[in-house]
């Protein structure tokens, strides 16, 4: 090859059925399109969440219709709705449960920032017990902008996680369990 | 279905007022509903039981706790009776003042008054003596306030009970829907919005 650029592709001719990559990017490649969400349906944006699995938007075509109960068997946590102080342990819990590398989507304003509940009883953004990757803004968010926040958590699942390094992408601090007495968390 | 009859709502609510003449107060009409207030709080489960086995209000509606912050009785608590019989409503209300802060209990009655009242402990902070279980029903064990007093914030206060939950101050940033406890009328205490004040 003469060209300044190494490439790293594919020529059937030339190579045969052989393609050369790296063992991070075709991990990576494998995880992006079977992300498997564990739905944390907490209040009215679960509703869109399930638009969003069934058939009208179909999740499924980008690879992450199968929602699993069971925080062992998934690795993409959807937080949609309203988390409570008194559900907000549950979360980190169930959180703690997922199997490394994990993601989290944190779905609509309540799930963000409190959203409307500026209010004794809700936590203000599910990021302040656990790190989140993608915010989806909106109350509740169309189905259509949960796909394009999945869409870009796949991007960055592909472009940025390293190997056997965690879940967590851009460097993305995690919370200790003392920080998690209502601190924000950089 | 039949329609609530004022008229029988009136004529019951003289009849219990006959029939515990001393225990209550007299009859508030307004708009067709009938309103008697329990004057002596220790009567409170003798006037409902006369209400529910000669006057036939068989069901209990709802029970509902007004904090008159600033005044004395401080709390209010207010049952929500009607008939399935002849189809009639009657409210009975009674004062508690803040020392003692304890009702009886109408469980024995009504057992629909089980959640009501301990929805009304929790949040209000009223006990109900001779409740069967008179736990929190909305906020988890261990939380130290209750939250509906007007004496609370809207805001929350911080508090932390390991592996159970945690609580923290929610950003206000004084802005709509701060209510001020003890203002004089309802416009001073809660405005629908704090006025826009510029910052310069
Ligand atoms: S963001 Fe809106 S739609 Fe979603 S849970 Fe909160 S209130 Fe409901």
């Amino acid at each position: 090859m003469t060209s300044s650029q190494t490439e790293v592709g594919y020529n059937t001719k030339i190579e045969g059925d052989v393609i050369v990559t790296k063992v991070d990017a075709v991990l990576n490649w494998f995880r992006k399109n079977s992300l498997w969400p564990m739905p944390m349906g907490l209040a009215c944006c679960a509703i869109e969440l399930m638009a969003a699995g069934s058939s009208r938007f179909d999740i499924a075509r980008f690879g992450a219709e199968v929602m699993r109960f069971s925080p062992r068997q998934s690795d993409l946590m959807i937080v949609a709705g309203t988390v409570t102080y008194k559900m907000a342990l549950a979360v980190r819990r169930i959180y703690d449960q997922m199997a490394e590398p994990k993601w989290v989507i944190a779905m609509g304003a309540c799930a963000s920032t409190g959203g409307m509940y500026r209010s004794y009883a809700v936590l203000q953004g599910v990021d302040r017990i656990i790190p989140v990757n993608v915010y989806v803004a909106g109350c509740p968010p169309r189905p259509e902008a949960l796909l394009d926040a999945l869409m870009k958590l796949q991007n960055n699942v592909v472009s940025k996680q390293p190997l056997f390094q965690g879940g967590i992408l851009n460097n993305h601090k995690r919370p200790q369990p003392d920080a998690m007495a209502g601190q924000r968390v950089s | 279905m039949t329609q609530p009859n004022p008229k029988t709502a009136r004529s019951l609510a003289e009849a219990l007022q006959k029939a515990c003449s001393d225990l209550v107060s007299e009859i508030v009409e307004f708009r067709g509903e009938c309103s008697l207030t329990i004057l002596d709080k220790s009567k409170v489960h003798e006037v409902c039981q006369v209400a529910r086995d000669t006057l036939h209000f068989d069901m209990l509606t709802d029970v509902s706790s007004v904090d008159h912050y600033g005044d004395d009785p401080r709390f209010e608590v207010v049952y929500e009776l009607y008939g399935m019989e002849h189809h009639a409503y009657l409210r009975l209300k009674v004062r508690v003042e803040e020392e003692s802060c304890e009702l009886p209990s109408v469980t024995s009655l009504w057992r629909t008054a089980d959640w009501h009242e301990r929805e009304i402990y929790d949040m209000m902070g009223i006990r109900f003596s001779g409740h069967p279980d008179l736990r929190r029903i909305l906020m988890w064990e261990g939380y130290p306030y209750f939250p509906l007093r007007k004496d609370f914030p809207l805001e929350g206060k911080p508090t932390d009970l390991p592996e159970t939950a945690f609580t923290d101050r929610a950003p206000l940033e004084g802005g709509p829907f701060v209510t001020t406890a003890g203002k004089q009328n309802v416009s001073q205490r809660e405005p629908r919005a704090k006025a826009f004040e510029p910052e310069d």
